[in-house]
């Protein structure tokens, strides 16, 4: 039971944490106003959350300009869909 | 060890997977009713082009450039219609839904439905200038099932199954060359309301 509880992430034991990484398991990359109006998010959450994918390296993110507005994409990197998959796996042993 | 708390993140993680990666609020009142707006349609069409001919006691099909353009005209009206009432439909549902009708998944739907759909209609109308009319028919249903096959990669997985039917049957009326109209109303009327009623049992409208 323990080495079960070792591969849950504690980066997903949060709902928002766990819906971006869905979002972005599925779509190359998303914009932050797509993954505010996905996830129902504050905007102040979802940033304080990303920041915390981002600090683990599992969600990295690039800034570019459209139409003059700053434009923010964020896509999970390789080692977020590594670790993802690895906490899918843990869940489904833990629920078999 | 609470299970339920992760057999809910399953859930959302689900959630979130189709929301945001399909097209989820296609309406199957909008495949009704483009359904029998076709079928609508086809039967002018056959009115237009199917001339009595009680001497040979058959009815022949008369294609002058004058009627041509009678069904051009009424094929505009008909794509019109059914579009409208797709948008109507689909805007109705994701505003019941609580989903955005005009985002990223939708435009990613559109264009992959656009590619072969504006391919096989420009195509078409070379065959149709140069005056290939019987093939055009044929060639409509075919590029139609191609692009909703191409297209069902970002929506529902039924529309992948429509879109291989219209192509069985695009196939076969380019090898039954005069039974064009009928093959059309069968693909674009028939096969559109048994889709839109089985997706308005499985998925509501």
């Amino acid at each position: 039971m323990k080495d079960l509880l070792q591969d849950l992430d504690k980066a997903f034991e949060n709902r928002l944490r766990l819906g971006i990484m869905s979002a972005l398991m599925v779509n190359d990359f998303l914009d932050f106003n797509s993954l505010k109006d996905l996830l129902g998010a504050t905007d102040g959450n979802l940033a304080t959350h990303l920041k915390m994918l981002e600090k683990e390296g599992y969600v990295r993110f690039q800034k570019e300009f459209v139409d003059r507005k700053p434009n923010t994409k964020y896509a999970a990197t390789d080692a977020g869909k590594t670790a993802f998959v690895k906490h899918l796996n843990a869940i489904e042993k833990l629920l078999r | 060890m609470n299970k339920e708390k992760y057999l809910d993140d399953l859930k959302e993680i689900r959630e979130i997977m189709d929301k945001s990666s399909r097209f989820i609020s296609l309406s199957g009142m909008s495949g009704i009713v483009a359904g029998i707006i076709a079928l609508v349609g086809a039967y002018i069409a056959y009115e237009y082009i199917y001339i009595d001919h009680a001497f040979y006691g058959y009815r022949m099909v008369v294609l002058t450039p004058q009627t041509i353009s009678q069904l051009l005209i009424l094929a505009t009206v008909i794509l019109v219609l059914a579009l409208g009432a797709g948008v109507f439909f689909t805007k109705r549902k994701a505003e019941k839904t609580k989903q955005k009708l005009w985002d990223l998944q939708t435009k990613r739907l559109i264009s992959n439905l656009m590619i072969p759909l504006a391919a096989g209609g420009i195509l078409c109308l070379i065959f149709l200038l140069r005056g290939y009319v019987g093939i055009v028919a044929p060639l409509t249903l075919v590029f139609y099932g191609l692009a909703l096959v191409n297209a069902s990669k970002y929506t529902l997985s039924e529309v992948r199954a429509l879109g291989l039917m219209q192509v069985a049957l695009g196939l076969l009326a380019a090898y039954f060359v005069g039974y064009g109209l009928l093959f059309w109303a069968l693909g674009f009327g028939v096969l559109h309301i048994i889709y839109g009623v089985r997706m308005h049992l499985k998925y509501g409208s």
